[in-house]
């Protein structure tokens, strides 16, 4: 077994497995952190920007609607996740497990 | 056409601060329901893990929903309100930054941390290190997360009680303490979970009604709701004001936030009580989606509140703006409505109050007394009576401090928690992880270093030493308001730099196993 689980490990199946979780949470953070700390360094060296008014019959500034969507932005990214996961890396995950328990 | 609003300061009549037969009655159908529910838990909860993990047979929804009751505290739910009502735009950033962590916890560490971790985030900090050092140091910085976060959150709790109910602070913090402590110790995590879903659902179903009574005013135009908020405190309330003036400081919160939430030992735990990784990752979804619904809605009471109570009558019954949700509450359903949202603030308190108590239990009883006093040899029966006794002292405690620090400014409090937790907790958290080199030396000069370099900074930075301590603006040490910046790139960079000097060469070994168990689940719990 702990052979089978050594082989597996160097395998180019697994490790292609784990570069794959890698690069999908590494590039999703990194989207999370644009949108977040892009919006905050927005506020702080632009507020003028954010204060802006939609348009000239209302009060409702640019701000608001950008602080909805960096929420929105948010959730999306976990969709984002968990379509991938469940779509890719279950199967493979099933597939590995398979494969080391000789199923 | 905005409507008149029908603000007349100082005219509008309050309840608040007066135990109303409403307000009662709610209340009391809180308490039997959550105490049934505590019966019916006790007769599930009679090993170790259905007391720390609720068997693990939380699904993937219930989670999501017992994520967020957990999450959501009586803080942001009163205080994000009352920012709003009273800074206008700057409650709005404030709250965004509440969310940001959620993702991050789903992108990096949700699936590993249900694949490697038994009943508490040390378990999976010292998988493959060595037990007694990586145990006592997890549980230093888990505790005194825990601990902060309960001290703020018990007297928040103390004043909130006070103003709604007019019940004296003393009172209050002991009936939170009593009540939370029925749930924890008869009920353990499976009683804990079902307090923190009753307590989401209520309070998204709360807010839900209140933004649509508030949106009525307004001909169902956010639009409107804003005019009106111009017209009276002018258009600056929706511009972003005061709240970021220093980018840096803001980053450095942001990052106590965003990674604090990833070293939170009540949060983390929740996820051993679900049956695998994918029902880790799905209930992060469920309560990213709650979570960032509630941050959404809550402005629009906010600007609800300062148009039609006025931001006058709501520093009149309360400087920090607490009240203004529940003044929106009784201007808009009248006492009975006021009632039920003020039972839902008490629902609010004691939901995270018993996950935090859980959690500190959890650490003294399966970290310290069986992985260190025992070294992992005590019985089930052993370690039951162990986390009941802690769960119980913890208690205590937490009143005792609750009433120890009544009236002190505490609201740095939740800061210092997220600072810890980002620094001491996360750091080691996801190195064991994803580093094969990592020490148990590394590990624990890592945690430490991040604990206390989180505690010190921050008594010498404004935060504490201008606004607690009373120095004169300017005195203070350290720059930051949070020091997250600083002492999480210190401890990273101290595991680091301590991993590569020292050895350990049964943590390189065990990698593997750790590997197949992170990625693929084989050998989980």
């Amino acid at each position: 077994m702990q052979k089978d689980v050594h082989s597996l490990l160097e395998s180019s199946e697994f490790k292609s497995l784990v570069a794959k979780r890698a690069k999908i949470s590494i590039l999703l953070t990194m989207l999370l952190f644009v949108s977040y700390y892009g919006f905050v360094l927005l506020i702080g060296y632009n507020k003028p920007f954010l204060a802006q008014k939609l348009d000239e019959a209302t009060a409702t500034t640019l701000g608001i609607p950008m602080a909805v969507g960096v929420i929105l932005a948010s959730w999306l990214l976990t969709v984002i996740y968990v379509i991938w996961a469940n779509a890719i890396y279950d199967p493979e995950v099933k597939r590995l497990r398979a494969k080391l328990f000789g199923k | 056409m905005p409507p008149v609003t029908e603000q007349a300061a100082g005219a509008i009549q309050t309840t608040l601060g007066t135990p109303t037969l409403p307000a009662i009655v709610f209340f009391l159908i809180i308490v039997a329901i959550t105490l049934a529910i505590t019966y019916w838990a006790a007769k599930r909860t009679k090993t170790t893990k259905e007391f720390y993990a609720a068997g693990r047979s939380v699904s993937a929804f219930q989670n999501g929903l017992a994520l967020s009751g957990d999450y959501m505290s009586a803080a942001s739910f009163l205080g994000i309100a009352g920012m709003v009502a009273l800074k206008g735009y700057d409650g709005m950033i404030y709250a965004v930054g509440w969310l940001v962590g959620w993702p991050a916890l789903m992108f990096l560490i949700a699936e590993p941390l249900r694949n490697l971790g038994k009943f508490t985030f040390a378990d999976v900090v010292a998988f493959r290190l060595k037990q007694t050092p990586v145990r006592i140091a997890s549980a230093i910085g888990g505790i005194l997360t825990v601990l902060f976060y309960t001290i703020a959150q018990m007297v928040g709790s103390g004043s909130l009680i006070k103003l709604m109910f007019g019940i004296p602070y003393e009172y209050a913090e002991i009936m939170v303490g009593c009540i939370m402590l029925a749930y924890v110790l008869f009920g353990g995590m499976l009683a804990t979970t079902w307090v923190q879903i009753i307590k989401a659902v209520m309070l998204l179903c709360g807010v839900t009604v209140m933004m649509f009574m508030v949106l009525a005013k307004f001909n169902f135009n956010p639009g409107d709701l804003y005019a009106a908020v111009s017209t009276q405190y002018g258009q600056a309330a929706l511009e972003p004001g005061g709240l970021i003036t220093s980018p840096i400081d803001a980053i450095s919160l942001g990052l106590a936030l965003m990674f604090g939430l990833l070293g939170l030992p009540h949060i983390l735990q929740r996820f051993f009580t679900v049956p695998d990784a994918k029902a880790a990752r799905i209930s992060v979804l469920f309560a990213t989606g709650f979570i960032g619904y509630f941050y959404i809605i809550i402005p629009i009471v906010g600007f609800g509140a300062a148009a039609l109570i006025g931001r006058e009558v709501i520093i009149n019954i309360d400087k920090g703006g607490n009240m203004a949700a529940p003044l929106l509450a009784e201007f808009l359903g009248g006492t009975p409505f006021l009632g039920f949202i003020a039972a839902v603030a008490f629902a609010t308190i004691l939901a995270v109050v018993a996950g935090l108590t859980l959690a500190a239990a959890s650490s003294f009883s399966h970290d310290i007394y069986v992985h260190v006093i025992k070294k992992g040899n005590a019985t089930e029966q052993e370690e039951m009576r162990a986390s009941k006794i802690a769960t119980l002292l913890f208690g205590i405690v937490a009143v005792g401090l609750g009433i120890l620090f009544k009236g002190q400014n505490v609201a740095f409090m939740v800061g210092l928690a997220f600072a810890i937790a980002c620094s001491a907790n996360f750091p080691a958290l996801i190195l064991s992880i994803f580093w094969k080199k990592f020490t148990t030396a590394g590990a624990v000069w890592a945690i430490l270093t991040g604990a206390f370099l989180a505690v010190g900074l921050i008594i010498i930075s404004p935060t504490v030493w201008v606004d607690v301590f009373k120095n004169p603006k300017g005195s203070e040490l350290f720059a930051l308001k949070n020091p997250a910046i600083v002492s999480m790139t210190a401890s990273f960079l101290v595991g680091y730099i301590v991993s590569l000097l020292t050895k350990d060469e049964t943590a390189a070994q065990k990698f593997e196993d750790e590997k197949l168990r992170t990625y693929l689940g084989v050998g989980s719990e």
